[in-house]
């Protein structure tokens, strides 16, 4: 697999005729995570769109662009907000839908492999119905990770969990994605602060570098500084809000 | 409980009818009493099973035709942008002109044989089965939708993986109006020109005034109608059943 590439996105977003954001610059550093926050209704999820260059109503005046010049799409797996499951499949059959979606045959043991990581090895032939909004978001991560791909953009995809499981499938993620080109998209200040290489936070006007803490991630939940900067950002999100 | 209910409701229908029969008098060349209908369907029972064996088999094969067409069609349709503005106004057109009105001329290309009442009730039923399928195809979430193109999906791997699931209850609801037109387009196929069938039978009991038999055949017609309805109903809940994932839970163990 290619290496993981940098990219940068730049310009500004029109929604009729309300701006939503821009002109900014959001750059992602290559086998990196990037931890995107900012208030609901900013323009996160756009963001997110507009790199995989899917259509999003409005009007992008501008350029998304990888390091190496190479086209981006086809190189990126995306985990949406919502889980985007297949009722009439069961959980094993979801995640392997990218490769049915390709017509190519699914690597099942990888798959099984990912389903026992995220905790569903007993869930495996069961349907949808029979799981958890938790259990269901950690079988679209399965999904996303079996993928495999060296972009790897995160929509809040582990907001549906209990503290718990959260802090176990963010280990997962950041073992499993280590050294590729990660996005998520977050509104929780200790998510960001524990996963991300680079931390931004999204407003109309720009995209602002948090610094993060010192510490490469993934970081321990009771790091003093980790902490610490996760106090201070969720200060300056509560004053932003006001 | 429901069969008793069926029941009664049954019992109670034969006996307005008993019970209108005798207070008005009329006579049974014109509303023949129940007991002189089931007489009749009895003494003719080998004729109107002849008889409708030959309207079921033409209902039957115009539903499994017109749902294949219909099909291919709402799938045709729903897989191309150029087939669906250029096609869907054809189709509503053709809608505008009364299947009825086509029967002389669909007996005059096909004969007085089975084969124009299956096109007749084929193109009753296309209509219906296309449309309802074309919108269960065309309503899919679009974040799934998303998702495959990101997941780098092939056209016809969104089709059959996403949408024809997606869109089977659809399907299932366009087949329950089918069950009911489709008889309504072999009789009239029947009445027009033909030599068998339970319309033809009518029509025949008719001009010989045998009014019981002819309403002994427009039971026969019912019934089959019924039955249709209810192997079709349950055909559309299995339908249902699979894109909800109901269907795949049962066969796997205990509900959670």
């Amino acid at each position: 697999m290619t290496p993981p590439p940098a990219i940068t996105l730049q310009g500004s977003y029109t929604l009729g005729d309300t701006r939503l954001f821009g002109p900014l610059s959001v750059h992602l550093p290559a086998g990196q995570w990037t931890c995107l926050l900012g208030p609901s209704g900013v323009g996160k999820s756009t963001i997110l769109r507009l790199i995989l260059d899917l259509s999003t109503g409005g009007q992008f005046t501008g350029s998304v662009q990888a390091d190496d010049g190479q086209p981006l799409p086809d190189r990126i797996s995306y985990m949406a907000q919502s889980d985007l499951l297949l009722p009439w499949l069961t959980v094993l059959e979801n995640t392997v839908l990218g490769a049915r979606l390709r017509g190519e045959t699914p690597d099942m043991d990888r798959a099984r492999h990912l389903l026992t990581r995220v905790g569903l090895e007993a869930h495996q032939t069961k349907t949808l119905a029979a799981l958890s909004g938790g259990m269901r978001q950690r079988a679209a991560l399965a999904r996303a990770l079996i993928e495999d791909r060296p972009v790897v953009l995160l929509d809040e995809p582990f907001s549906a969990l209990d503290a718990g499981t959260r802090a176990d499938m963010q280990e997962l993620a950041a073992e499993v994605l280590q050294d590729k080109t990660v996005l998520l998209v977050t509104h929780d200040p200790a998510e960001a602060t524990r996963l991300g290489h680079q931390i931004l936070l999204l407003s109309p006007d720009e995209a602002t570098v948090w610094a993060p803490p010192p510490t490469p991630p993934i970081r321990a939940l009771q790091d003093p500084a980790t902490l610490a900067c996760q106090a201070e950002l969720l200060a300056h999100l509560r004053g932003q809000v006001r | 409980m429901r069969v008793l209910y069926g029941l009664a409701a049954l019992l109670l229908g034969l006996l307005l009818w008993q019970l209108l029969v005798w207070i008005t008098g009329t006579p049974h060349f014109i509303l023949p009493s129940p007991l002189r209908v089931a007489q009749a369907a009895y003494a003719s029972r080998a004729l109107i099973l002849e008889h409708a064996t030959v309207t079921a088999t033409e209902v039957v094969l115009g539903l499994i035709l017109g749902t294949i067409l219909g099909a291919i069609t709402a799938i045709q349709l729903a897989s191309s942008q150029w087939a669906q503005r250029l096609l869907l106004p054809i189709l509503v057109f053709t809608q505008a002109v009364p299947v009825f009105a086509l029967a002389p001329i669909l007996t005059l290309w096909f004969g007085y044989g089975m084969a124009s009442k299956i096109v007749m009730a084929v193109l009753i039923i296309y209509f219906p089965v296309t449309s309802a399928f074309h919108d269960g195809l065309t309503r899919v979430d679009s974040g799934l939708l998303d998702l495959a193109r990101t997941m780098g999906a092939t056209r016809w791997q969104v089709m059959r993986r996403i949408r024809i699931p997606h869109a089977l209850p659809s399907l299932g609801t366009g087949l329950r109006l089918a069950a009911v037109y489709a008889p309504i387009g072999a009789v009239i196929g029947e009445w027009v020109g033909a030599s068998k069938g339970l319309g033809y039978l009518m029509l025949l009991a008719n001009g010989r005034v045998k009014i019981d038999l002819m309403f002994a055949s427009l039971i026969a017609l019912a019934l089959l109608t019924v039955v249709l309805h209810k192997l079709v109903a349950i055909l559309a809940d299995h339908l249902s059943a699979y894109a909800s994932g109901s269907s795949l839970q049962k066969g796997l163990g205990p509900k959670k």
